[in-house]
């Protein structure tokens, strides 16, 4: 049996995934929600309920959380605060930083800040960031001359 | 008594291949990515609403966990699907598997019912197989 045979509703699935594919897409750009209902041929209501169904969340909530993930990928890799907002279609600082807040229990910079630490630890320490029966197993603690290479 | 796991290993071909497999076409976050020097790299990844499972993308190299000939038969093995690492659950397999399949994700078994629940199986990019199926509503 074909995989396309196998549900009957596979067509309104699709026009779903499309529409979140469309977001994760475009998600820095001002998407209007209405018109992503309207082109994958939905009513408003039914396409919410259907993309709530299916990723456990609204529309307009998913979209906020692509881009508080990409905001984060940004903040880790050293952009300014403001760079990430406004690169990421956020209305302004505050309203950015509070969402950021809501979602990360952290503000942005605080975040960006413990990241840099992270990492600079897991540069000079990376055997602190393996269980230690992995780095037995491997003989990393025994011939640990990697910190030398790094 | 044992409360929790925290770690599991996936045995893959290659690191890069797979980091892009599984953060780029199943969503997973990196939790760990740390160089051990050359050939040595602590490559983590976490489904993303389980951000304390670290599924450890383990390269199957010889000098690591491998001999030469062990490396050999266990890359033969991953490549030929011999391989069931785990179960994993999605929200809604319908859209998961629209979702997946647009990617370019290979399915063995498209979604199905079976007496055991809704299920489907896919291949990650090394061969290793796996199943997915669809949280049940409470």
């Amino acid at each position: 049996m074909k995989a396309e045979s196998a549900y009957p509703k596979a067509y309104l699935y699709a026009r779903i995934v499309l529409a979140k594919l469309y977001i994760d897409d475009h998600f820095s750009e001002n998407i209007d929600l209405n018109n992503i209902s309207s082109q994958a041929n939905f009513s408003k209501f039914h396409f919410i309920r259907l993309f709530k169904k299916a990723y456990g969340k609204s529309p307009h909530q998913y979209l906020i959380k692509v881009r508080l993930d990409h905001a984060r990928k940004m903040l880790k890799a050293g952009h300014r605060v403001s760079h990430v907002c406004y690169t990421l279609g956020f209305e302004s600082i505050t309203s950015f930083t509070a969402l950021f807040k809501k979602s990360s229990a952290l503000t942005p910079a605080v975040f960006q800040q413990k990241q840099f630490l992270l990492e600079k630890d897991q540069h000079q320490k990376p055997l602190h960031y393996i269980p230690a029966c992995f780095a037995f197993k491997y003989g990393w603690l025994q011939k640990s001359n990697f910190e030398e290479v790094i | 008594m044992i409360t929790r796991i925290n770690h599991v290993s996936i045995f893959v071909l290659d690191q890069d291949s797979a980091h892009d497999f599984y953060v780029n076409k199943l969503g997973f976050q990196v939790h760990t990515d740390v160089s051990m020097g050359p050939g040595k790299r602590w490559l983590t990844v976490c489904p993303p609403e389980q951000p304390d499972l670290e599924i450890t993308l383990m390269a199957i190299d010889e000098g690591m966990m491998f001999t030469k000939e062990a490396a050999k038969i266990m890359r033969d093995l991953v490549s030929k699907g011999t391989f069931g690492f785990a179960v994993f659950e999605c929200r809604d397999l319908l859209a998961t598997y629209e979702e997946l399949k647009s990617k370019a994700v290979i399915f063995t078994k498209p979604p199905t019912k079976e007496f055991y629940g809704f299920e489907a199986l896919f291949k990650d990019d090394s061969g290793n197989w796996f199943s997915l199926g669809q949280k049940e509503a409470k």
